[in-house]
């Protein structure tokens, strides 16, 4: 997909859907609307009651969504309908407890039943990455490892060697959530990621703007759009499928130079 | 410091057996690596350990002694009870060695701003007076739940010119107040340092909270030989998270002493209303590390419930986890009930009144006393003071 995307000169925008959210049954709809919209691929964040890395839009989607029922196997069952909806491709994001409690293999062997593509677990970094790289790459599942402004060198270098599919390179110092500006010192690390991998790096966290994009247009491989896309369909909880195809079709409107 | 121990710290990756490890967002862990290696220089360094021992001293009223509660065991009858009186440090409990050991640390990172979570509020007290002490701007988390059942502490952190800030997620409790804390950390981890109050997290944590603790057991230690000229049979202290557990259990860790953990069963183990995560609960991963944790059959964290705010959350450090399944030590659960009772007993019979955290240590040592012969000793961690609860008592009293 991305060298694809690369060839035809565009960014792959990746939406990140809150699985359940914001009712349990629309999720294999929002999947197609998303992908329909022109979403490049999609993230579907199982709901952890204790979301460290996000801020208070996933924080509150996770909530609700946990409150609603949601478990591992409604997550599965969502994928498993999104996946004969559409053919881009799919990731799930969670952290690392709900995978430990479903078990590690038999997560990974319905994650791969079910159509997904890859995996995105923010509180598991390389160093401790071991098994689930084994067990995923197994089951045929890209891991996904992220680097911050704060890595060091060493830890660049460790998350580009453990890393399948992409190099997920974190926009801000802090939490996931809907910024105003996309901080300029991405650019330099997006290089600094690029030097240690061939693997296209994909930015992520505070991405909300159609600037945005623009700004990264050329220097990454893709954006991952999560919480603004989610406030978004807190915007109209009425009509959540027309509101997730407005929302991804604006992000793709070039801004005015 | 624990030359000897069969325990004598966690591997390279912060591993307790199969326990700890660092499962941190990327964006903090340039931050535990440099921690991790300040605090390794810190503990060969003199200096440190001089100026951590000389304000231990000076600042924080160290050495507490240790005391034979007579009139508690006449009560329990069987073995004597002796109490560390942790209760007697500033700020009323074991919390301050903790925060003026990573206090100091942070100051030799150039770090000035300090973040803390705090339950019962005696943790955050202790930073905030460290803070305060340095002149660092200290910024503590609070369930709006703990906040309510705890105001004295409060007030006294913001006395003592922290700012305190309310936690409405989740449980509204210690384990959100947590959450938050390390969302602050992950945002301003430039300028920050992070003081957690357990014997949680990801490596060095555990570790380090350990090592500032451990001066607890050491004291008591020589300080029984000192004064029985023996060593006791069993060390009893309450487990939250397990700072002062661990801290009293250490340097006992090669001797042929029994150690107990005492965790909140709360209005008891069946109800589900608790926080006793190593007797009741299984590994998985909560803040930072591998551990025993409250949770459902899908990986979800559990909300919990004690009558002490200190013991109300549902993960327990990774060394716990390990001294549990290597049988060094053994944990069992003491109920709301079972705790306010040992509170108002250790108050009229002793003049002494301890937290609610550490009644329900007081508690397992008067049932587990009559079982032991009368020249065994008891030692039980009173591991901080119970002014802060009598908003909580007298509620209980009253029915609420």
């Amino acid at each position: 997909m991305f060298a694809r995307l690369r060839e035809e000169g565009r960014l792959a925008l990746i939406a990140y859907l809150t699985v359940g959210y914001p009712r349990p049954a629309l999720t294999p709809a929002l999947v197609e609307a998303a992908a329909g919209a022109g979403a490049d691929a999609i993230e579907l964040g199982i709901p952890f009651s204790d979301p460290l890395a996000d801020g208070r839009t996933i924080q509150a989607t996770s909530q609700l969504a946990l409150k609603a029922g949601v478990t591992v196997a409604h997550a599965l069952e969502s994928a498993k309908a999104a996946r004969m909806q559409t053919e881009v491709p799919l990731l799930f994001m969670t952290y690392l407890n709900p995978i430990l409690a479903f078990g590690l293999d038999r997560f990974c062997r319905a994650t791969q039943a079910a159509g997904i593509d890859g995996l995105i677990v923010p509180d598991l970094p390389p160093a401790e990455s071991g098994d689930l790289r084994t067990i995923a790459g197994t089951a045929g599942i890209d891991l996904v490892f992220f680097v911050a402004p704060t890595s060091s060198d060493a830890a660049i270098e460790a998350a580009s060697r453990a890393a399948t599919g992409f190099i997920y390179c974190i926009a801000v110092t802090g939490v996931t959530g809907a910024r105003v500006q996309l901080d300029p010192a991405v650019l330099p690390l997006i290089a600094k990621v690029r030097r240690h991998t061939s693997l296209p790096v994909v930015v992520g966290f505070g991405i909300s703007k159609p600037e945005h994009l623009a700004a990264l247009q050329g220097q990454a491989d893709g954006v991952i759009v999560a919480s603004a896309l989610l406030d978004a369909i807190a915007q109209a909880p009425d009509d959540p499928v027309a509101q997730v195809r407005r929302f991804l079709t604006q992000m793709r409107v070039k801004p005015a130079p | 410091m624990s030359s000897g121990s069969v325990v004598k710290g966690p591997d390279a990756r912060g591993r307790y057996g199969g326990y700890g490890g660092r499962f941190i967002p990327e964006t903090l862990m340039a931050a535990v690596e440099e921690l991790a290696m300040a605090f390794d220089t810190a503990q060969r360094d003199d200096g440190f350990q001089r100026d951590f021992d000389s304000l231990s001293r000076s600042f924080s009223g160290r050495p507490t002694p240790i005391y034979r509660a007579d009139r508690l065991s006449r009560r329990a009858g069987g073995a004597p009870l002796w109490l560390k009186r942790e209760d007697l440090c500033h700020t009323g409990a074991h919390k301050i060695n903790n925060a003026l050991g990573q206090v100091l640390l942070a100051r030799r990172m150039g770090k000035r701003r300090i973040i803390a979570e705090t339950g019962a509020g005696q943790h955050g007290v202790a930073v905030a007076t460290v803070c305060a002490k340095f002149g660092l701007e200290c910024e503590v988390y609070m369930g709006v739940d703990d906040m309510g059942r705890q105001a004295i502490n409060v007030d006294k952190m913001r006395l003592l010119g922290a700012t305190v800030t309310p936690v409405e997620s989740g449980s509204k409790t210690l384990k959100d107040a947590t959450n938050e804390a390390i969302r602050d950390w992950v945002t301003n981890v430039r300028t920050t340092h992070y003081v957690i109050g357990s014997a949680v997290g990801p490596h060095p944590y555990p570790l380090m909270v350990r090592e500032f603790q451990s001066v607890i057991g050491r004291e008591a230690r020589a300080q029984m030989l000192a004064e029985t000229g023996r060593l006791p049979s069993v060390v009893v202290a309450c487990v939250g998270g397990g700072s002062n557990a661990i801290g009293i259990f250490v340097p006992f860790y090669d001797d042929p002493v029994r150690l107990i953990g005492v965790e909140a069963a709360g209005r008891g183990l069946s109800s589900g209303a608790h926080a006793a995560s190593i007797v009741a609960g299984r590994p998985g991963v909560l803040h930072g590390s591998f551990s025993y944790l409250l949770q459902d059959d899908d990986g979800q964290v559990l909300a919990t419930h004690s009558i002490s705010a200190g013991l109300d959350y549902p993960g327990v450090g990774p060394e716990h986890a390990f001294l549990h399944d290597a049988q060094r030590a053994e944990y069992v659960g003491v109920t709301d009930q079972q705790a306010l009772h040992a509170f108002h007993e250790t108050s009229r019979l002793e003049g002494i009144i301890p937290a609610l955290e550490s009644s329900h240590a007081i508690a397992y040592a008067m049932t587990l006393a009559p079982q032991l012969a009368a020249d065994d000793i008891l030692l039980v961690n009173l591991s901080g003071r119970g002014d802060k609860d009598l908003d909580i008592v007298r509620g209980a009293a009253a029915g609420v």
